[in-house]
C-alpha cells in the first residue's frame, strides 16, 4: 500500500511554548490510523497544521501528501486536495437543514441562484451513504448529536474525501451512536477513504485502527501496526503517559486536618437539554490543609460539577447537599456561596474570571468590595493596599496595579484570579485547571501558592487535564468520566497508568 | 511573557507628549467643547457667550444631560435605552393631565410622575434583565408604547399652562439672597466657591496620589486643566450674574451630575454597574447580581427620564404630543460622543455630560448662524461619527 500523508519532522513553535517537536507521521493509503496522546500532547497542533490552519511557513518539517510536498495556505488549500477534519465541536448551523448544511460555501447553483431540487436530490444520496434517514429539510437542530456527527461526514463526502480526519468523534456520542459510527469509518475505509481518528477511548481504538501513533509532550512517542503485531491497551497507555516527573513540583508537608466540606450525593442535569444528566450521585470530601485532584477528561462533568456547587453557577434541577464545617452551607447563588466560604477559580480566566479592560486593583477587590468600602463608598486608599499587598504576595509582575489587566501575560493574569479570590476569605478553593496556558516558570509558582493555601489550612479542589500535575500536587484524587466519580486513589496508590484504565475501562 | 511586559511599560506615562497621547480622549472633549464654542462664538459675532445666550443654552439642554446621567449608567451595564424620549413626553403629559386637567397640587403631581418613571423603568428592566431580552427591543417596544400612551393622555391636544410654581422648575432662578440683584452676587459667589473647591479637591486628589505612589498627570497638565474649569465657571457664573442669576434647572442638574459622579467613581454600586458591562459573566461568577442591578439602571433611568419629562414640560408651558420625539438619540448620541463603549464597562458622567454640551452648543450656534435643519442634522451626525470613529482608531493603535 501506498504512503498518501507523511508529515516529516513537524516542529512548531508558539511564543515560550514548543507544541510540537519533530514529530513524524506516516498515514497509508485506504487505512484508519489512530492517534493518543493525553489533553495537550499536541495531537491538535498537528491536525492544525495538516489542515492550513497553521499556513505553510509558520512551521518547520515537511508535508508529502500523495507524493508531492503540500504547502497549505488554509483550510481551503487542504479541502481541495480532500483532506477534511470534522473538529470536536461541529461546525453546523443549527437553524439551517441538512441540505444547507451540507453544501454551504458549495452550493448547488447556477448563476447565483441556487438549485434546490439537485441539492435535495444530492443531500438524499449523501445521507444514505452514511445511513441517516432524515429528510433533507430538516432543521440540524433537531437532530441528536450522534446523527449531527453523521451530517458532518455527508458533508465531509459531498467534498470528494480522501483523508477524513475526525476528532474525538465518539467524545459526545452515546454506546449506540457511537458503534454506528464506528461502522460507517470502517465502511468507508472499504470504499478507499483513509482516515485519521484521534481518540482517548481505547477500546475503539483498538476496534478499528489498522496503526497506532502516540504522541507525547508534543512528539512522537511510539508507531503501533495492528497488522503485525496485538496492541495491547496497557501499551498505549504506558506510551501516552510516560515521563519524568521528578522535580516539577515543590514539596508540601502531607497533612489533612478536619473535614471542611462534604458533598452528598450531588446530581446536575443540562440546562438546555433537560433529560441529560452531566453529574451523577457525587460525594466527595476535602479536609483542611489537604489538596484534592479530580481527573478525568475533557467532557467528564469535572467543570460542570464545580460550577454547580459554586452557586449553582452551571446546570438544571440540581440535587443534593453541601455541608461545610460541618454546618448545611446555603449555595444557591454565587453571593451566598462565596458567603458560605466557597472559590471558584474558572479554567476560562478571559471570559470568565476577569474583567480585562479593567485594572489589576478593581479585579482583585470585586469579590469582597464591602471590605475596603463603607457605607458604599469605596475607600480607595484601602483598596489601592489591599492590590499592592496581593501584587507582592503573588508576584504579579506588573509595573503598577494600575495596569489594565489584558496587558499581563497568562500566567500574571492568573495570577490576579487568584488574588480575587484569596481576597474574597474561602474556606474552600476549587481551582479548575489553574496552571491552563501558562508556561513552566509560572506554572511553578501556581503550585507554590496552593502549597501555601494547603499550609494556611485551606482545602483545595484541584480539577486538571494534566495527570502528572494531580500527581504531583494532589494528597487525593477523584477519577471522573461521564458525570461520575469512577474511582478514587491516595497519594501513594495513584499512578498515571491507574487513572487512565479507570477511565478508559468504565 | 517577556513580550507582554515589555509592553505594559510602555503604556506608562513618562513625558508630558506621552501623558496627552494617553489621555486624548478627555482632553480631546474638552479642547473640543472650547474650540466649538470659540467658533461660534467668532461667526456669531459675539452672540454665543453673551449671558441670555448662555442662559439659554442651560434651559435648552438640561433635560438631555439630566437624561444623559442615566444613560450613561445604562450603556455603561451594557445596554441601551431608546424608550427615553417617548417615556419624558408621557411623563410630561401625566403631568399636564393631572396638574391643567384635574388641578392637582403639583406637590402631589411631581412625586407620582418620578414614581411613574420609575415604574415605566422597572418594567422594561423587569423583560431585560430576568428575561434576557436585549434592551434594544423592549425599549423600542417602549419607545412606541409611550408614545401612544401619551397621545392618548392628551387625545391628541396640547394641555396648559402650567401655573408658575411648576414652571420654575424649569424657567425659574434662583433669588439673589445677599446683593440687590445686579450683578447677582449670589450667583456669581457660587461660581467662585464652586472654582475654588474644583482646585481645592484636585489638589487633595494629587496629594493622596503621591501618597499611594500612585503616577498623576503632570503639574502642568493639571495646571492648565483646572485653570480652564475655574475660569469657565466664574466665566459663566458672572455672566448669569448679569443677566437672571442661577437658573433652577442648572442648580438640579450640577447636583446631579456631582452625584452620579460620585456614585459611578467612588462607590460599590457604581463600580459594580462597571463589572457588569465590562464582562457580565466574571460579574455574575465574582458575586455580583447581575440581573438585579441591570433592573435598578433601568428604573434609574426612567425616574431621570420623568424628571426631564416635568422639566421639559415646565419651560414649554404646555405638554405636546410631540413633546420628546427622536430625543432618545441626542442623548444617545451625547454618551456616545463623551467615550462611552457601545460594548459597555466603558465612560464616564463628565464626558457624557461634555458631550451633552457639544451636541447643545452645535445646536444653538446653528441655530444663530441661521443654519437649516438640514444642515444641521447632516453636521451633529457627522459629529457623532467622528467622535466615535476617534475611539476606535485610539483603541486600534494602541491594541
Amino acid at each position: 500500500m501506498n504512503t498518501l500523508l507523511e508529515m516529516r519532522d513537524i516542529t512548531k513553535i508558539f511564543p515560550g511554548v514548543k507544541a510540537l517537536d519533530t514529530v513524524n507521521l506516516a498515514v497509508r493509503e485506504g487505512e484508519i490510523h489512530a492517534i493518543c496522546g493525553e489533553n495537550g500532547a499536541g495531537k491538535s497542533t498537528l491536525m492544525k497544521v495538516l489542515s492550513g490552519v497553521y499556513p505553510a511557513g509558520s512551521f518547520d518539517g515537511d508535508i508529502v501528501y500523495d507524493g508531492e510536498v503540500a504547502q497549505f495556505q488554509g483550510i481551503s488549500d487542504s479541502e481541495s486536495k480532500g483532506i477534511i477534519i470534522i473538529h470536536q465541536e461541529l461546525a453546523l448551523v443549527p437553524l439551517m437543514s441538512i441540505a444547507e448544511n451540507l453544501f454551504m460555501g458549495n452550493e448547488n447553483a447556477s448563476n447565483g441562484v441556487v438549485q434546490w431540487q439537485k441539492t435535495f436530490k444530492e443531500t438524499e444520496r449523501l445521507l444514505a451513504k452514511v445511513g441517516l434517514n432524515e429528510a433533507p429539510g430538516t432543521l440540524v437542530d433537531s437532530l441528536g448529536v450522534g446523527k449531527q456527527q453523521l451530517v458532518e461526514i455527508a458533508k465531509a463526502l459531498s467534498k470528494e474525501v480522501r483523508l477524513l480526519i475526525l476528532d474525538e468523534p465518539t467524545a459526545a456520542l452515546s454506546e449506540a451512536d457511537s458503534q454506528a459510527l464506528l461502522d460507517l469509518i470502517l465502511e468507508l475505509k472499504t470504499q478507499g477513504v483513509t482516515s485519521i481518528i484521534i481518540s482517548h477511548k481505547l477500546n475503539e481504538v483498538r476496534r478499528v485502527a489498522d496503526t497506532v501513533t502516540v504522541i507525547r509532550d508534543g512528539a512522537t512517542v511510539s508507531t503501533l501496526d495492528a497488522r503485525t503485531e496485538d496492541i495491547s491497551e496497557d501499551h498505549i497507555v504506558r506510551d501516552m503517559v510516560g515521563r519524568d516527573m521528578a522535580h516539577r513540583y515543590p514539596d508540601r508537608k502531607r497533612r489533612a486536618g478536619d473535614v471542611l466540606m462534604e458533598v452528598k450525593d450531588w446530581n446536575v442535569w443540562h440546562p438546555e437539554h433537560a433529560e441529560r444528566q452531566v453529574v451523577q450521585d457525587i460525594n466527595l470530601t476535602v479536609r483542611a490543609g489537604e489538596v484534592v485532584g479530580i481527573a478525568g477528561l475533557m467532557g467528564a462533568g469535572r467543570t460542570e460539577l464545580a460550577m454547580s456547587i459554586f452557586g449553582q453557577s452551571y446546570g438544571h434541577n440540581i440535587s443534593g447537599s453541601v455541608e461545610i464545617d460541618g454546618k448545611p452551607a446555603n449555595v444557591s447563588n454565587v453571593s451566598r456561596a462565596i458567603n458560605a466560604g466557597l472559590a471558584y477559580v474558572t479554567e476560562d480566566r478571559k471570559s470568565l474570571g476577569l474583567i480585562l479592560d479593567e485594572t489589576i486593583q478593581r479585579n482583585i477587590t470585586l469579590t469582597n468590595l464591602p471590605k475596603v468600602s463603607s457605607n458604599g463608598v469605596i475607600a480607595e486608599a484601602k483598596e489601592s493596599q489591599v492590590a499592592e499587598k496581593y501584587r507582592e504576595a503573588m508576584n504579579i509582575r506588573t509595573p503598577s496595579v494600575f495596569q489594565k489587566v489584558t496587558n499581563l501575560s497568562g500566567g500574571n493574569q492568573q495570577k490576579v484570579v487568584l488574588s480575587k479570590w484569596l481576597f474574597a476569605e474561602p474556606k474552600v478553593l476549587i481551582l479548575d485547571e489553574p496552571t491552563r496556558g501558562i508556561d513552566v516558570g509560572a506554572k511553578f509558582e501556581i503550585y507554590n501558592i496552593i502549597n501555601e493555601l494547603s499550609a494556611d489550612d485551606k482545602g483545595v479542589i484541584m480539577i486538571s487535564s494534566e495527570l502528572s500535575e494531580l500527581l504531583g500536587m494532589c494528597d487525593r484524587i477523584y477519577v471522573m468520566n461521564e458525570g461520575a466519580f469512577v474511582g478514587e486513589l491516595t497519594a501513594d496508590e495513584a499512578s498515571q497508568e491507574r487513572i487512565m484504565s479507570l477511565i478508559v475501562t468504565n | 511573557m517577556e513580550l507582554a511586559e515589555t509592553k505594559t511599560q510602555e503604556n506608562q506615562p513618562a513625558g508630558i507628549g506621552q501623558y496627552l497621547l494617553g489621555h486624548l480622549r478627555e482632553f480631546g472633549l474638552l479642547f473640543a467643547l472650547i474650540a466649538i464654542m470659540g467658533f461660534f462664538q467668532v461667526v456669531t459675532g459675539g452672540t454665543m457667550l453673551k449671558a441670555i445666550n448662555i442662559t439659554n443654552l442651560f434651559l435648552q439642554n438640561s433635560y438631555i444631560i439630566i437624561m444623559a446621567l442615566g444613560m450613561l449608567m445604562v450603556i455603561v451595564a451594557g445596554h441601551i435605552d431608546l424608550s427615553v424620549g417617548s417615556v419624558m413626553g408621557f411623563v410630561g403629559a401625566l403631568a399636564a393631565v393631572m396638574i391643567v386637567n384635574w388641578d392637582w397640587p403639583m406637590y402631589t403631581a411631581v412625586p407620582i410622575c418620578l414614581i411613574a418613571g420609575g415604574l415605566i423603568g422597572a418594567w422594561q428592566g423587569y423583560w431585560v434583565a430576568y428575561w434576557k431580552i436585549p434592551s434594544f427591543i423592549v425599549t423600542l417596544a417602549g419607545m412606541l408604547v409611550f408614545r401612544g400612551m401619551s397621545l392618548w393622555l392628551l387625545e391628541g391636544q396640547s394641555v396648559g399652562p402650567f401655573p408658575r410654581e411648576f414652571q420654575a422648575l424649569s424657567t425659574g432662578f434662583v433669588p439673589d439672597l445677599i446683593g440687590s440683584g445686579k450683578p447677582n452676587v449670589t450667583a456669581l459667589g457660587t461660581g467662585i466657591i464652586a472654582a475654588v473647591l474644583v482646585v481645592w479637591m484636585g489638589l487633595r486628589g494629587r496629594a493622596r496620589d503621591r501618597q499611594y505612589g500612585i503616577e498623576g498627570e503632570p503639574v502642568l497638565f493639571f495646571a492648565i486643566r483646572n485653570a480652564i474649569v475655574a475660569g469657565a465657571l466664574i466665566f459663566v457664573t458672572y455672566k448669569l450674574a448679569n443677566f437672571r442669576g442661577l437658573p433652577n434647572v442648572l442648580i438640579s442638574m450640577v447636583v446631579l451630575t456631582v452625584v452620579y459622579t460620585f456614585v459611578t467613581e467612588n462607590t460599590v454600586l457604581g463600580r459594580r454597574v462597571y463589572a457588569l458591562g465590562g464582562n457580565e459573566k466574571a460579574a455574575k461568577l465574582s458575586g455580583i447580581k447581575t440581573e438585579r442591578l441591570a433592573f435598578l439602571t433601568f428604573v434609574n433611568m426612567g425616574v431621570l427620564a420623568a424628571l426631564a419629562g416635568l422639566i421639559f414640560a415646565a419651560r414649554l408651558n404646555t405638554a405636546t404630543p410631540k413633546a420628546g420625539f427622536a430625543v432618545e438619540l441626542d442623548v444617545i448620541a451625547a454618551v456616545f460622543i463623551g467615550g462611552a463603549s457601545m460594548s459597555g464597562g466603558v465612560g464616564k458622567i463628565v464626558g457624557a455630560v461634555t458631550g451633552a454640551f457639544i451636541m447643545g452648543v452645535l445646536n444653538n450656534g446653528m441655530s444663530i448662524m441661521g443654519i437649516g435643519i438640514d444642515y444641521q442634522q447632516i453636521i451633529k451626525g457627522l459629529v457623532l461619527l467622528a467622535a466615535v470613529f476617534f475611539d476606535v482608531y485610539n483603541k486600534t493603535k494602541q491594541g
